[in-house]
C-alpha cells in the first residue's frame, strides 16, 4: 500500500526565514555591499564565475552573499540563474595573445620577449597572517614603472620554431565546437567539448587529478610554458551590423603546460601540450585544467590508459560541482518509502538466513565432533 | 568609396568599443553636460541576454566555449530616422539605452562631431589614463635577472 503524505509547509517557510536571519548575522555589524565583494573578495567572485560558468561580477558576489560564503551553493545559483537568459549568440574566439597583461610568467624560458611580469601574485609571500590587515591599516599604492609597451607573444608561438613542440590544438576546418549546454555529455568526446567541461569544472576536483598525474599516475612531466592573466577583448557578429560589434573585455587565465613526450606508435618524441582557459584571475584552476586536458588526451597519443585522470569518462562525468552536488544531497530528502521498502526487504532476509543458521548448526556440531 | 567607408565603419565600431568599456555613470555625466538629445524610439530591448564565450585550443588552435557572459543590447530610432545599435557586457539597460542613441547620433552628420568631442574622446581619455596605469603598475613588476659573478677573476 502507498500513502502519500504532505506536510513541512510552515516548517520549511520558518527555516528559510531563519536562513535569511542567520545569513545577516549580527545586525549591529554593518552589512556587506556587493561593491566590498567584487573588490576585496574577488578572486572568490572569480571562482563562481569559472564554475558557475558565467562572466558577471555582480551577479557572482550576489550569489557569494546569498550562499553564505557557501561557493557550490553560490556556483548552483549563478548555473540556475543563467538558464532564464536568452543567448545572443557565440563570441568571435579571444586572442589570448592580445591581452592587457597583469601577470606573465614561464617556468621554460627565462628571456623571452615581454619578460617575466609577476603581477599582483601570492607567490613569494611568506604566508603569514598579517594582523595590520586585521586593524584595518592603509595600503601603499603600487609603484609603477614607465616603459615602452612590449609585445607578449604566447611562448608556445616561440617554442613552435624549433619543430620540437606539437601545434594548437587543430580540428577538422568543418568542426563545429561542440556545446555542454545545448546537447548531453557522450563519450568518447573531442577536446573542444572536454576543454568546456574542465573550464567550468570543480577547482577542487581537478587539482587533485592533476597533482596525481605528478604523483605517478599518467605520469607526464609538466612544465609551465607559460601562465598569463589579463582582460581579453570580447567581439560577436550580429546580422544588424557589417562589422563584429565589441562588447567590452573580460579577465581570463591562460595556462600553456609543456610536457616531454618520448614517442609512441603514434607520434614522434616531442613536447606535447595540455592547455588551460578559465574566467578570472584562477592560476591553479588553469594549471589543473591544462594537466587533466593532457592526460585525457592519452588514447590520442597512443600513451595507455591506465590512470583515473586519463579516463575521459570519469574525469569529465564527476567535475561538475553542481552535478555532484545535486546528486550526492538528494540522498537527505525524504526516502521514507524507499527505506519502509528495504527494511521490509532486510528483515525477510535476516529471517531467512537465521532461519537456516538453525537447520545448518546441529550437523555442523556433529561434523566436529567427528 | 570603399576606403571611406571602412573608415567610416572603423570609426562607428571604436565608438561602440569605447562605450561597452566605459561606466554608465560616466556616459550619463557627460552626456548631461554636452546637452546631447536623449529622445529616441526604442525598437528593441533594452534586453539582457547571454553570450557564449570562445577560446582557441592551444591559444591559437580550434574554437571551443569556455563559458557564457551577460550582455545587454538596445536599438532605437532617433526622431531624425537614425537606427543606432548598442551591445555591452553586464547588465546596465540604461547604459544599452544611451550608448544605442549615441550610436544612432554618431550617423548623424549633423551630432557626430559632438558625439566624438563631447563624449566619445573624454571616455577614451578616462579608459586609455586606466589602462596605462595598470600598464605600468604591472611593469613594475617585470623581473630583472642578473648574473651572479662565482670565485675570483
Amino acid at each position: 500500500m502507498y500513502v502519500a503524505v504532505k506536510g513541512g509547509e510552515a516548517a520549511i517557510a520558518n527555516a528559510h526565514r531563519l536562513l535569511a536571519d542567520r545569513r545577516r548575522g549580527d545586525r549591529a555589524v554593518p552589512a556587506l555591499r556587493l561593491d566590498q565583494i567584487v573588490e576585496q573578495l574577488a578572486l572568490g567572485v572569480d571562482r563562481v564565475m569559472s564554475e558557475g560558468s558565467l562572466y558577471d561580477r555582480e551577479l557572482a558576489a550576489l550569489a557569494v552573499v546569498q550562499a553564505r560564503g557557501d561557493m557550490i551553493e553560490a556556483i548552483f545559483l549563478v548555473r540556475a540563474y543563467r538558464t532564464t537568459l536568452p543567448r545572443f549568440g557565440y563570441t568571435n574566439p579571444v586572442d589570448t595573445g592580445t591581452m592587457q597583461v597583469e601577470r606573465r610568467i614561464s617556468a621554460t624560458y627565462k628571456d623571452l620577449p615581454g619578460g617575466q611580469v609577476l603581477g599582483p601574485t601570492f607567490d613569494y609571500t611568506h604566508r603569514l597572517l598579517d594582523p595590520e590587515l586585521a586593524a584595518g591599516a592603509e595600503v601603499e599604492t603600487p609603484a609603477q614603472r614607465p616603459v615602452e609597451p612590449e609585445a607578449m607573444p604566447r611562448v608556445s608561438a616561440i617554442l613552435a620554431h624549433e619543430g620540437l613542440i606539437e601545434a594548437d590544438g587543430d580540428m577538422p576546418l568543418d568542426h563545429v565546437p561542440g556545446d555542454i549546454t545545448r546537447e548531453p555529455l557522450q563519450f568518447p568526446m573531442a577536446r573542444d567539448i572536454r576543454l568546456q567541461a574542465l573550464s567550468r569544472g570543480d577547482e577542487g576536483f581537478l587539482l587533485a587529478l592533476g597533482y596525481s598525474t605528478q604523483r605517478g599516475y599518467a605520469r607526464n612531466h609538466p612544465f609551465v610554458g607559460e601562465i598569463r592573466i589579463g582582460e581579453v577583448e570580447l567581439e560577436l557578429d550580429v546580422p544588424e551590423l557589417p562589422f563584429a560589434v565589441p562588447l567590452g573585455s573580460i579577465r581570463v587565465t591562460e595556462c600553456q603546460m609543456v610536457n616531454q613526450f618520448k614517442g609512441s606508435a603514434k607520434a614522434p618524441p616531442q613536447f606535447t601540450r595540455g592547455y588551460g582557459l578559465v574566467f578570472g584571475q584562477s592560476e591553479r584552476k588553469a594549471m589543473a585544467m591544462a594537466l587533466c586536458d593532457r592526460a585525457l588526451r592519452a588514447g590520442e597519443l597512443g600513451e595507455d590508459v591506465v590512470a583515473a585522470a586519463q579516463d575521459e569518462e570519469f574525469v569529465i562525468s564527476h567535475s561538475d560541482n553542481v552535478q555532484a552536488t545535486g546528486f550526492v544531497e538528494h540522498l537527505k530528502l525524504p526516502h521514507y518509502v524507499d527505506f519502509q521498502a528495504e527494511l521490509g526487504l532486510v528483515r525477510r532476509m535476516r529471517a531467512e538466513y537465521e532461519a537456516r543458521e538453525n537447520e545448518d548448526r546441529p550437523e555442523q556440531k556433529r561434523e566436529a565432533a567427528e | 568609396m570603399r576606403g571611406q567607408e571602412a573608415r567610416e565603419q572603423a570609426g562607428r565600431k571604436a565608438l561602440m568599443a569605447t562605450l561597452a568599456h566605459a561606466e554608465a555613470d560616466e556616459i550619463a555625466r557627460l552626456w548631461n553636460e554636452a546637452g546631447l538629445p536623449s529622445e529616441a524610439e526604442l525598437l528593441r530591448g533594452p534586453e539582457t541576454g547571454l553570450v557564449t564565450v570562445r577560446g582557441r585550443i592551444g591559444g591559437g588552435g580550434a574554437p571551443f566555449n569556455v563559458g557564457e557572459a551577460t550582455v545587454t543590447r538596445a536599438t532605437v530610432r532617433l526622431p531624425s530616422g537614425q537606427v543606432g545599435h548598442s551591445y555591452a557586457l553586464g547588465r546596465d539597460q540604461d547604459k544599452a539605452r544611451l550608448a544605442a542613441i549615441a550610436d544612432a547620433l554618431w550617423q548623424d552628420p549633423a551630432q557626430r562631431e559632438a558625439v566624438e568631442a563631447k563624449l566619445a574622446a573624454p571616455l577614451r581619455a578616462a579608459l586609455d589614463a586606466a589602462r596605462e596605469t595598470r600598464r605600468v603598475e604591472t611593469a613594475a613588476t617585470k623581473v630583472d635577472f642578473f648574473t651572479m659573478v662565482r670565485g675570483e677573476d
